[in-house]
């Protein structure tokens, strides 16, 4: 008979650790740095999640502004709603990426950060992932509007599967020619790849403790939960704090917290506490939706769901097949690191990760939350389902809902759904060891 | 008696089955869900308990009164009618003094005798034709007593009002204030007095029965004794996170509806399940477990309700839609099936000129297109199909998915019960047993 899990009674009081205290420190930190850039003498750099040139834009001392970070802030403080109806008024259709219009609703609105100051007009585009051609038009979006110059530095899709000589020598021809030139221009600092080095011996050191946070979910119970809990835990690497010892700082405290809850034998933390007793073991493909983030959750873990392994969390970085940023090669590693992010992935590129996830980590089976709005991520998951259903004989369940767009998130749906998925789980899992009477 | 019951509380209807611990299904029951799930449930599960003392009065009396041979249907038929009369006179005369009480408030005021004059004629008027309703064969659009009730109230209402020179609206007005509230009160007269009453009914009705009244009396009686012990329940559908079960009485519908087709249907390997609010495909493995599922997300585009809305726009019954489609000479081509852009398509294609019942197949058509890129992300159609939910009693929907089953998937055997309708139900239902015998 299905367990009740749920806590009951009073919530507990809500306790950070000290990891969650020092993220916070550090985008409060991260946006007053952005905000305060201009009056402070320094330029402003925008630019893209997966495929960030972090340690690079760090060479020539300019802030890094992220887009579809300040997308997933406004989802997550419920803004993002009224952002993307204004950017609907401005002509944008329904069907246009929510992080794009969330955006540009934003700026619209007045393009207030989240410590309520005014966002500075960025000095320069930095369009290092072309994976998602929305992404292109998004810069283009804001070219037009904050008239900057703009650096495109193509990544060629992993079609074939792999990364040739001729990809590899290709985009460092790009960063050479074209990118390191630009930056140095607009910046007025002259490139010292002395110190591109330095910061990429900090990323990998920051890299190092992210994969084995990540990894920690092979034990039983699982000490966090590698989608919701992983979305925060990527936010420093994946975000403006690649190459900075902040992020060190911050895997480090995290590496700590997790080793101990390991040895207590502890489930996850979640808002309302630690997990009850570990039920199910999910993979998660696709992102997340950030305007009901915690309801989501919810729904998880409150039946006892913990999802081990997802493949959202390799979005700004695949890290867990040992790619490391390397400073012995620092503009082949950077190469490295666009060409292998998750969603410049081929699709059995992805199918094999996720079979890798569901063996590695003994998952009851894979779950795919497919974005309305995106379809470079959306597409063929179906088919990536099925695959991965035959090749492990796991159930595959599918729910959809949307980034940062909250009319695209039906709960009672979604409850259905998932309720029924994890109770299709258990159905398996009885029929496998008790036969069922027909 | 051990009994396991599977309530499915539907966004339209709520329905309810009765097993014994063979896995014998005795009774089912449906109810409209009203806006209180916890009501339609109570009544759902009634219904189901007297769908089951009839199963019993017929095995009874099948052992025990032979003679009856081919009568008993008549007879049993004759039973429930009844039975059903006493229940709707009850409920009637609940209905009566709710409307007298409720003529009350600035809107009434020094006309309550007057009105209350009207209501007694009405409700005479409503009860002294109550009778022929549950003669056999009498026709009726709905067995639910807001349905009945509420037409056969408009038509007293209107004459007698107009006679006493009352407005129709004030009559409508108590009405309406009313039926929730009597609706929300399921009948609760003592059951077993309203059988030997109905029983009395039949036997009057059925004159040269040539049987020993005292024994059929005796064998309805037993049926009546009977202790129907509720051993265990499970909830699924919609409502049921809103009824106040714990966890293990609570399944997903989907798994109800696998489990339930399976029951039905054991060589099930594809459910499609159309109800007001969803549109499901299900695969099962060999054994009723659900391997797969898809279904309508946040839009409920081509369900149930859709057609409802169509019945509305026509002005027509629910159940008059797929006679008038399966009439159609042409399939009028139909993209949308977005229920709240219905009407304005039905009168857009009217408008052109268009056969009414060509649009109907058109829009029948156009559900069923929209079930089958469900069921083709689900996994597909494989052989047996099993099609439940209140759409599968409307021919003409029928008709288009066995066109486009053959035409994508070949020869593939459709499954389509009549009692379709309870599968999900009957799927909670042999999860309760299992909850109990160990195999949950």
């Amino acid at each position: 008979m299905t367990e009740i899990t749920t806590p009951k009674g009073a919530s507990p009081e809500v306790i950070k650790d000290d990891s969650m205290w020092k993220q916070k420190e550090m985008m409060a930190g991260h946006y007053d740095r952005i905000t305060s850039a201009h009056e402070n003498g320094l330029k402003v750099c925008n630019t893209f999640v997966p495929g960030n040139l972090n340690e690079l834009i760090r060479c020539f001392g300019l802030v890094n502004n992220l887009p579809e970070v300040n997308a997933i802030q406004s989802g997550l403080r419920k803004k993002s709603g009224n952002f993307v109806l204004e950017a609907e008024k401005h002509g944008h259709s329904e069907d246009v990426c929510t992080y794009v219009k969330s955006d540009i609703g934003m700026m619209e609105k007045g393009n207030i950060a989240p410590n309520g100051k005014k966002f500075p007009d960025p000095d320069v585009l930095l369009l290092s992932y072309t994976g998602c051609f929305t992404f292109m038009k998004w810069f283009e979006l804001l070219r037009e509007q904050y008239d900057c110059e703009t650096i495109m530095l193509h990544t060629p899709y992993e079609g074939d599967g792999k990364i040739t000589k001729n990809m590899r020598d290709y985009m460092v021809k790009q960063l050479k020619d074209d990118v390191i030139p630009k930056l140095e221009r607009i910046s007025g600092v002259k490139f010292d790849i002395d110190l591109l080095r330095e910061n990429l011996v900090k990323s990998a050191k920051a890299e190092e403790d992210l994969v084995w946070v990540l990894q920690s979910a092979k034990n039983k119970p699982s000490p966090i939960d590698a989608y919701f809990g992983g979305i925060y835990y990527i936010g420093p690497i994946f975000g403006a704090f690649r190459g900075t010892d902040d992020a060190i700082e911050y895997y480090k405290l995290l590496r700590a917290e997790v080793e101990a809850r390991v040895k207590a034998g502890r489930g996850p933390v979640t808002p309302d506490g630690d997990m009850g007793k570990e039920k199910y073991r999910i993979v998660v493909e696709g992102p997340p939706n950030y305007t009901s983030f915690r309801d989501f959750w919810k729904m998880f873990y409150d039946e006892g769901a913990v999802v081990v392994a997802s493949s959202y969390t390799k979005v700004g970085g695949v890290y867990d097949f040992g790619f490391r940023h390397d400073p012995t090669n620092p503009l082949e590693s950077l190469a490295d690191y666009c060409l292998g992010v998750y969603t410049n992935l081929n699709l059995p590129q992805r199918v094999d990760m996720l079979e890798n996830y569901m063996n590695e980590y003994e998952a009851d089976g894979l779950l795919i939350n497919s974005i309305k709005s995106c379809n470079s991520f959306s597409a063929g998951q179906l088919l990536m389902l099925r695959e991965i259903e035959k090749r492990t004989g796991k159930p595959g369940g599918f729910v959809e809902s949307d980034l940062v767009d909250p009319r695209y998130f039906s709960p009672a749906n979604i409850k259905n759904r998932l309720e029924s998925y994890f109770q299709m789980i258990d159905q398996k899992r009885s029929g496998k060891t008790k036969g069922v009477a027909a | 008696m051990k009994t396991f019951i599977g309530v499915d509380l539907g966004s339209t209807t709520t329905k309810a089955v009765l097993m014994d611990e063979n896995m014998d299904v005795l009774g089912r029951g449906i109810t409209n869900s009203r806006s209180n799930y916890t009501t339609a449930c109570n009544v759902a599960k009634l219904e189901a308990q007297i769908s089951t003392r009839l199963t019993l009065c017929r095995r009874n009396l099948t052992q025990r009164v032979p003679e009856l041979g081919g009568k008993l249907d008549e007879f049993l038929t004759r039973l429930e009618l009844g039975f059903r009369l006493e229940q709707f006179l009850e409920q009637l005369e609940d209905l009566k003094a709710t409307c007298i009480g409720n003529v009350s408030g600035d809107r009434f005021a020094g006309m309550e005798k007057q009105i209350i004059e009207v209501l007694e004629a009405v409700f005479k008027g409503v009860a002294a034709e109550a009778p022929k309703l549950y003669e056999p064969d009498a026709p009726r659009k709905s067995d639910f007593f807001r349905d009945i009730a509420g037409s056969m109230y408009m038509a007293h209402s209107q004459a007698r009002g107009k006679e006493a020179g009352i407005a129709y609206d004030m009559l409508l007005n108590v009405y309406d204030k009313s039926i929730i509230e009597v609706e929300n009160r399921p009948p609760n007269a003592d059951m077993a007095a309203s059988f030997l009453r109905a029983l009395d009914r039949a036997l009057k009705g059925m004159p040269g029965l040539n049987v020993d009244v005292n024994t059929v009396r005796k064998a309805v009686q037993d049926a009546l004794d009977v202790e129907l012990e509720e051993t265990y329940l499970v909830g699924t559908g919609y409502g049921r996170v809103t009824l106040p079960f714990s966890k293990e009485h609570i399944r997903s519908e989907i798994l109800c509806h696998g489990l339930g087709a399976h029951m039905m249907y054991s060589g099930t390997r594809t459910v499609l399940d159309i109800g007001g609010q969803d549109t499901k495909g299900i695969q099962v493995d060999p054994k009723g477990i659900v391997e797969n599922f898809q279904m309508n997300d946040r839009c409920a585009a081509g369900c149930g309700r859709y057609l409802g809305y169509i019945a509305d726009e026509m002005n027509m019954g629910l159940h008059e839609l797929g006679p008038l489609a399966m009439k159609a000479k042409r399939v009028a081509k139909i993209n949308s099936t977005c229920t709240v852009f219905a009407g304005a398509e039905l009168r857009d294609r009217l408008a052109l000129g268009e056969a009414r019942e060509d649009i109907l197949a058109g829009l029948h058509r156009s559900i069923i297109l929209r079930a089958m890129s469900i069921l083709s992300r689900s996994g597909g159609i494989r052989d047996q199909f099993t099609f439940t939910g209140g759409v599968a009693k409307n021919e003409a929907a029928v008709k288009e998915l066995r066109i486009l089953v053959k035409e994508n998937y070949g020869d593939v055997q459709i499954n389509i019960n009549p009692d379709s309708i309870y599968t999900g139900a009957l799927g909670g239902a042999t999860f309760a047993h299992r909850a109990v015998t160990g195999n949950a």
